[in-house]
């Protein structure tokens, strides 16, 4: 290993040498993969309209990116860490144990998920109990909790298409799986009394119990983005993919939406509550950054601006639902408010 | 061997056997070598089936996306918009934004409708002004910044057209799909058909792929190589940089001078072995060693060229090695023999010899690290990255995307032009790599030789 370990070493003392004098001009942003699409929209219309150079956004996942934000305060770690959910306590502990005391928590908007097929196939109209009866372990049958045995839509209930169940869902390191689980199969095992008789039959956490998937073959994990899911959708017609609003609308030609509980999955629907699935999304920045790295406030102003963020910008265009209390939002970045305690 | 003299026995024993008249077991031995015949034959075949599907499904994809559709349009710079002070002070026009030279591109395309009768029925004016890309503001922006005097005045620009117009001219959205499509209605193809006609609209060579930086999500029309092409070049010129200089020294000392012992033994088998670690365990070292410890930048070309680095030194060490060793032992022989010290026999007989076999490792070794992703994955040069990292040295420094990265990031994006970009990316690499292996055979059938 010889001449391995001194090549190894002539390079880190050359690299140590140059490394040393370089500043960062550019904001660094790392994190989901869901708020990258939004992230890189506002990114290049700040690198447009503003003289600082386009940050360069990262993705690799929310808790990735968090962990990433809380490595340390300076140059080489990030400045911005995107979430598409919220911050855990262990990220906080985190920070504070590598001195990243002062976080801003800045909400972007809603985004919804939506279950769509193919577009030739027929029209579905679910409610979240209808995907726990579909997917869950254990369901409730004529009063009894029985091993899953439903094979197609219409046994579930008999006004959905007689149609094989088949369900491509995000993986469970996704943020979108924890509001799948949440919103749809746990809302749905306590819509159809699943929930009730799990806690009858002494089930250690009910949601736990509810949120346990089939596992022959019916629900299967994409542990990949969007785009594996739509092929796999478009390799099998029967089907039924979990997708984020922004991604449906982008392919209207080839896969139909679904309405869960009545309602069509619009920006508008989400905006006003209507339909159920939807979540938050979040960017955490670093206040120490704030006056070191130039361009950092004037993007996180920019990003919340109405002409970005608001209804009619181009993230609304794109499938963010926006949020409401937007101004409060402005407010709180421009006073660079740092999070409280979470509740 | 025994077969041939125990059938030749055996057929001498018996009658009515010749040449001519084949035997069982002669037949079953020719039967056993047709056979293999076979199964070679559809081995190759299924290898060229697979290269064809392959390259066929790239080039259908991709072979496109060097094509752009681009449409002409007389923007008039209003002053009243775009400069409310009358003064033409360049800090007053910083702020003019994108958001309000969006209008004016809309008056534009409202114009140009007008002027020509092409009122199209069921196209509102902003769904007209739709078939213009997202970019065309910021190109606007652009021009206006550079020349603020031609502010009042009627500029004729050959601006993008958006994704979904462009892609119907590839034949990648139909009448039908934009019928489903919330993004584009088929009025709008109607009238982008009309703009054809009337050579308002045209496709040509699309060198800005080339050039261009990466686009956001909402512009695959505008997304390009620019970035990553430089990115990689970058990396391979650290890569080469370090690697051939530090494999070259450890080979020729490893092969002429180290003493054959226990040690080199040792070296020799973590040489073979770390040629066959997998890419992805560079990375984590490159994150471990490169960013958190020496605390180099995130994304730079720099730290992915030095995680290349050690990817590509066995490589290049192990060609290297193979190469010196097949430099007869007579030509150092006789170097020492009339006098050469063993370093002026090195490198004034032997390596001259061996430097095209050298090169070769080299240029494979190098090709291999132009199509690595898995280590740059974990040192943040998966990103979207839309700024030029400047001129070396210090542009190894800023951050930058690599080829093999793009396609990647591509390849994930929700609209489905990217996909063209993606296969487009891929037929750019393979070009590189092809004339990269192209340069290694040259180099190998021009100055081999053999003894």
């Amino acid at each position: 290993m010889n001449a391995i370990k001194l090549a190894a070493a002539a390079i880190l003392a050359s690299s140590a040498l140059t490394g040393a004098a370089v500043a960062r001009d550019q904001v660094q942003i790392a994190g989901s993969s869901t708020v990258l699409p939004y992230a890189s929209i506002v990114a290049e219309a700040f690198g447009e309209n503003f003289e600082f150079p386009t940050p360069v956004v990262e993705s690799g996942g929310s808790g990735a990116g968090r962990k990433k934000l809380c490595e340390g305060v300076g140059e080489n770690t990030i400045d911005i860490a995107n979430s598409s959910s919220r911050i855990k306590q262990s990220d906080i502990d985190l920070c504070a144990s590598n001195g990243v005391t002062e976080i801003q928590e800045v909400r972007i908007g809603y985004d919804g998920i939506v279950f769509a097929s193919d577009i030739n196939g027929p029209e579905y109209a679910f409610t979240p109990s209808d995907w726990h009866n579909a997917l869950a372990a254990k369901v409730l049958k004529d009063g009894q909790l029985v091993d899953n045995p439903y094979k197609s839509w219409n046994e579930i209930r008999a006004d959905l298409p007689a149609q094989e169940i088949l369900a491509f869902v995000p993986g469970t390191k996704h943020g979108t799986r924890e509001v799948f689980d949440e919103k749809v199969i746990i809302a749905g095992c306590e819509e159809n009394g699943a929930a009730e008789a799990h806690k009858a039959a002494g089930a250690e956490d009910v949601d736990d119990a509810c949120m346990a998937l089939r596992t022959d073959g019916v629900s299967i994990d994409i542990d990949g983005d969007y785009t594996e899911t739509l092929a796999r959708v478009d390799a099998n017609k029967n089907g039924i993919g979990v997708f984020g609003l922004s991604f449906y609308q982008n392919n209207t030609d080839k896969i139909r939406v679904g309405t869960m509980g009545g309602v069509v999955p619009s920006v508008e629907s989400i905006a006003s509550g209507e339909y159920p699935v939807s979540r938050p999304l979040y960017f955490y920045v670093k206040n120490a950054h704030l006056d070191v790295i130039p361009g950092l406030q004037e993007y996180v102003e920019f990003f919340v601006s109405d002409e970005i963020a608001g209804p009619d910008g181009p993230l609304a265009a794109y499938g963010l639902v926006s949020d409401p209390e937007l101004a409060k939002t402005q407010e709180m970045v421009k006073s660079r408010t740092p999070m409280g305690a979470l509740n | 061997m025994t077969e041939i003299t125990a059938d030749h026995s055996a057929g001498a024993g018996t009658t009515g056997r010749s040449l001519l008249n084949v035997g069982e077991r002669t037949r079953k031995r020719n039967a056993a070598e047709k056979r293999f015949r076979m199964m070679g034959l559809a081995a190759v075949a299924i290898g060229i089936f697979a290269l064809v599907g392959l390259m066929a499904s790239i080039l259908s994809n991709g072979l496109s996306s060097f094509n752009q559709t681009y449409i002409a349009l007389d923007v008039y710079l209003d002053p009243a918009k775009l400069d409310k002070n009358g003064n033409r002070a360049p800090e007053d026009l910083q702020k003019i934004t994108t958001f309000t030279i969006q209008p004016l591109i809309k008056t534009a395309v409202q114009d140009m409708l007008d002027k020509r009768g092409f009122a199209a029925e069921g196209v509102n004016p902003n769904e007209a002004a739709a078939l213009i890309s997202g970019e065309a503001p910021a190109e606007l922006r652009r021009f206006i910044l550079a020349n603020p005097d031609q502010i009042g005045e009627t500029i004729s620009f050959d601006l993008l057209a958006s994704g979904r117009i462009d892609g119907y001219f590839k034949g990648r959205v139909t009448m039908e799909s934009a019928a489903l499509d919330r993004n584009i209605s088929p009025e709008q193809l109607v009238l982008a058909d009309r703009l054809k006609e009337a050579g308002i609209l045209d496709l040509r060579f699309n060198w800005a792929f080339f050039t261009a930086p990466d686009a956001s999500d909402t512009r695959p029309e505008a997304a390009g190589l620019g970035v990553a092409i430089l990115g990689s070049a970058y990396m391979m010129m650290i890569v080469l940089a370090l690697s051939l200089p530090i494999g070259v020294a450890a080979s020729i000392y490893l092969e002429e001078f180290a003493p054959q012992n226990r040690w080199t033994d040792l070296i020799e088998v973590n040489i073979a072995n770390l040629a066959a670690v997998p890419s992805i365990v560079f990375g984590i070292l490159g994150l471990a060693l490169f960013i958190n410890f020496v605390g180099l930048p995130q994304s730079a070309p720099i730290v992915g060229a030095l995680v290349l680095t050690l990817m590509t030194l066995p490589t290049i060490i192990i060609a290297t090695r193979a190469a010196l060793k097949a430099v007869p032992p007579s030509i150092r022989d006789a170097a020492l023999g009339i006098g050469a010290s063993k370093m002026q026999a090195i490198f004034h007989h032997v390596l001259p010899l061996a430097a095209p076999g050298i090169l070769t490792g080299a240029i494979i070794g190098l090709a291999q690290a132009l199509g690595e992703t898995a280590p740059l994955l974990l040192i943040g040069m998966v990103a979207f990255v839309r700024e030029y990292p400047a001129a070396p040295p210090e542009g190894f420094f800023d951050p930058a995307a690599a080829l093999p990265v793009q396609v990647y990031n591509w390849t994930q994006r929700g609209d489905p032009a990217f996909i063209e970009r993606a296969s487009g990316a891929i037929i750019v690499l393979l070009i590189f790599l092809l004339v990269m292996n192209a340069i290694a055979i040259l180099l190998r059938r021009r100055f081999e030789r053999r003894w």
